[in-house]
C-alpha cells in the first residue's frame, strides 16, 4: 500500500517551488511533493485528490494566500495548511492563524532555519489524520487524561480545538477542574470530552487552584463516555407522550437557567436546513430566528470577502436589550440581555450560558 | 533608478484588512472616510450594505438596534446607526 503523504506547495516563484519540492522530498517520510504556481490552480489540484499538507505563499497575484487559505479552510477542513511567506507582518501572521493554518514560517534566511522548518514540517504529517490529539497519537482525551491520573501527577492541560480552548487541572492524579467557553468544572469537562481532534499541551499545574470537581475522575469519565454514546445513537423511536415528558423537563431547566443567567430570552437555530428554531423567553422567535439568518449570512459574505477569518460573535445594544449573537458547531444562538446588563461580561455570560445549554 | 522600475514587474500583494472609520447614509452612500484609499469602494460599499442590512432587519423585527459589533477572528466592525445610516469603525486585530 502506498502510504507516501501527499504536499502541496502553492508560490508563484517557480525557482523556489522546485528548491522546496526538492528539499521536501528529502524529508524522511518520503513524501510526494505537488506544485502549483497559482492559488487556482493549487485548489483545483486540492479537488482533484486528497492531500495532506497544503504549503502556500501570501504573496501571489489574481488570488493572494488568505484567500486561497480561505476557501481550503472551508472545503477542505481537515487539511494540514502552513504559510511559508516572506511577508514579515503581525497583520497577516493574525489573519493566517485566525484562518486555521497550522504554522506560520518566514521564508528561511539561514540553513538553520530551514532545517528547522523541515522538521516542522515532518512533525505536521506525521500527526494523525483519523482524529486523535496531536502528540500523543492516536490516543483521545480520555486515555490522555487517564494517563495523567494514573501517574498521579499534577499538571495543567491545555487543550486547543480550532477557536476553541479548554483547561483541565489534575492535582496529584485527581482530576480538580475544567474550563472551556465560559463553563465550569463538571459541564466544561464534558464539553472538552466530546472533541474528537485538537492539540493539547501539558503546562505547569497551578498550586492552590479552586478545586470545583469532586466526582472521581473514572466516575465522570464513564458517565460522559455514556452520554457521548447516547448522542451518537440513533434515536429510538418513541410515542408522543414519551417525547413530551422528555422535552418537559428540559424546558423547565432551561428556564430556570436563563433566570439564574439573568438572560432575557435565548434563541437556538440550528445548522441544519429546514429545523425549526427554538425560543425560550420570547414570543417572537421566529422573527428573530429570521434577524439571525440574515446576521449569519451578511458575516459569511464579509469573512468571505475580506478574509477576516470565522464570525466569533455578533454583539448588538438596542433600547431594550443587549443582544449576543454566538455560533456554535451545530446551532447558532442568540441571547438576549437587559439593557443595563454589563457589556464587559456579556460575551463570557453569553458563553456560559450556551456551554450548558444542550447538556 | 526611476525609469528601470517603469520596467520592473509588480509585486503582487495581499490584501490588507481595511482600518479606519467611514460615514455612510440609508442608501450606503459613503460620506466620509478614513480608510485607505488602497480598499476598494466596491469592499466599503460591500461593507455597509451588509451593516444598514443588518439594521434595517432589526427594525423589522422590532428591535431597533443602535449599535452593533461584528466580531471576527482579525477583524472587528463596530457600527453605530445613526438616523437611517452609519459610522462603522474598521479594526484590524494585532
Amino acid at each position: 500500500m502506498d502510504a507516501r503523504h501527499k504536499i502541496l506547495l502553492v508560490d508563484d516563484d517557480l525557482d523556489l517551488l522546485q528548491m522546496y519540492k526538492e528539499l521536501l522530498e528529502q524529508l524522511p517520510s518520503r513524501p510526494e511533493i505537488f506544485t502549483a504556481t497559482s492559488g487556482p490552480r493549487g485548489l483545483a489540484l486540492l479537488k482533484s485528490e486528497p492531500f495532506r499538507l497544503l504549503i502556500c505563499d501570501l504573496r501571489m497575484p489574481k488570488m493572494d494566500g488568505l484567500q486561497v487559505l480561505s476557501i481550503v479552510r472551508r472545503s477542505f477542513p481537515e487539511l494540514r495548511t502552513v504559510v511559508l511567506t516572506a511577508a514579515h507582518d503581525e497583520e497577516f501572521r493574525t489573519r493566517a492563524y485566525a484562518l486555521g493554518v497550522d504554522l506560520y514560517w518566514l521564508k528561511p534566511d539561514t540553513q538553520q532555519n530551514l532545517q528547522q522548518f523541515l522538521q516542522c514540517i515532518e512533525s505536521l504529517l506525521g500527526r494523525d489524520l483519523e482524529g486523535g490529539f496531536r502528540g500523543v497519537q492516536s490516543k483521545s482525551l480520555m486515555d490522555i487524561i487517564q494517563m495523567e491520573c494514573l501517574s498521579q501527577s499534577s499538571t495543567l492541560l491545555r487543550i486547543t480545538r480550532g477557536s476553541l480552548v479548554g483547561r483541565i487541572w489534575i492535582q496529584a492524579g485527581e482530576l480538580t477542574d475544567a474550563e472551556t467557553e465560559g463553563a465550569r468544572g463538571e459541564p466544561a469537562f464534558r464539553r472538552i470530552l466530546e472533541w474528537k481532534s485538537g492539540t493539547f499541551e501539558t503546562l505547569a499545574p497551578e498550586v492552590g487552584h479552586e478545586r470545583t470537581i469532586f466526582k472521581p475522575v473514572n466516575a465522570l469519565l464513564l458517565e460522559t463516555a455514556q452520554a457521548i454514546d447516547e448522542t451518537s445513537a440513533p434515536p429510538p423511536s418513541a410515542s408522543a407522550d414519551e417525547e413530551e415528558q422528555m422535552v418537559h423537563p428540559k424546558t423547565v431547566w432551561r428556564l430556570a437557567a436563563l433566570t439564574r443567567e439573568g438572560a432575557d430570552f435565548v434563541i437556538g437555530l440550528p445548522r441544519q436546513p429546514g429545523t425549526d428554531p427554538e425560543g425560550w423567553g420570547t414570543e417572537a422567535t421566529q422573527e428573530l430566528a429570521g434577524w439571525m439568518k440574515v446576521a449569519l449570512e451578511a458575516c459569511e459574505e464579509l469573512s468571505e470577502l475580506l478574509d477576516a477569518g470565522p464570525l466569533a460573535r455578533i454583539e448588538g445594544r438596542s433600547l431594550d436589550h443587549r443582544l449576543v449573537l454566538l455560533p456554535e458547531s451545530e446551532k447558532t444562538f442568540l441571547i438576549g440581555w437587559p439593557a443595563d446588563a454589563d457589556p464587559n461580561r456579556l460575551a463570557d455570560q453569553s458563553k456560559h450560558l450556551v456551554a450548558t445549554w444542550d447538556a | 533608478m526611476g525609469r528601470l522600475s517603469i520596467f520592473s514587474k509588480a509585486k503582487p500583494t495581499v490584501q490588507r484588512l481595511p482600518s479606519g472609520s467611514l460615514t455612510v447614509d440609508g442608501n450606503g452612500r459613503v460620506l466620509a472616510c478614513t480608510v485607505s484609499s488602497a480598499c476598494p469602494p466596491e469592499t466599503l460599499r460591500q461593507i455597509s450594505n451588509r451593516v444598514l442590512q443588518l439594521f434595517l432587519k432589526a427594525r423589522e423585527v422590532q428591535i431597533p438596534l443602535a449599535e452593533l459589533t461584528l466580531q471576527f477572528g482579525s477583524l472587528q466592525i463596530t457600527a453605530r446607526e445613526l438616523r437611517g445610516g452609519a459610522i462603522i469603525f474598521l479594526k484590524p486585530k494585532a
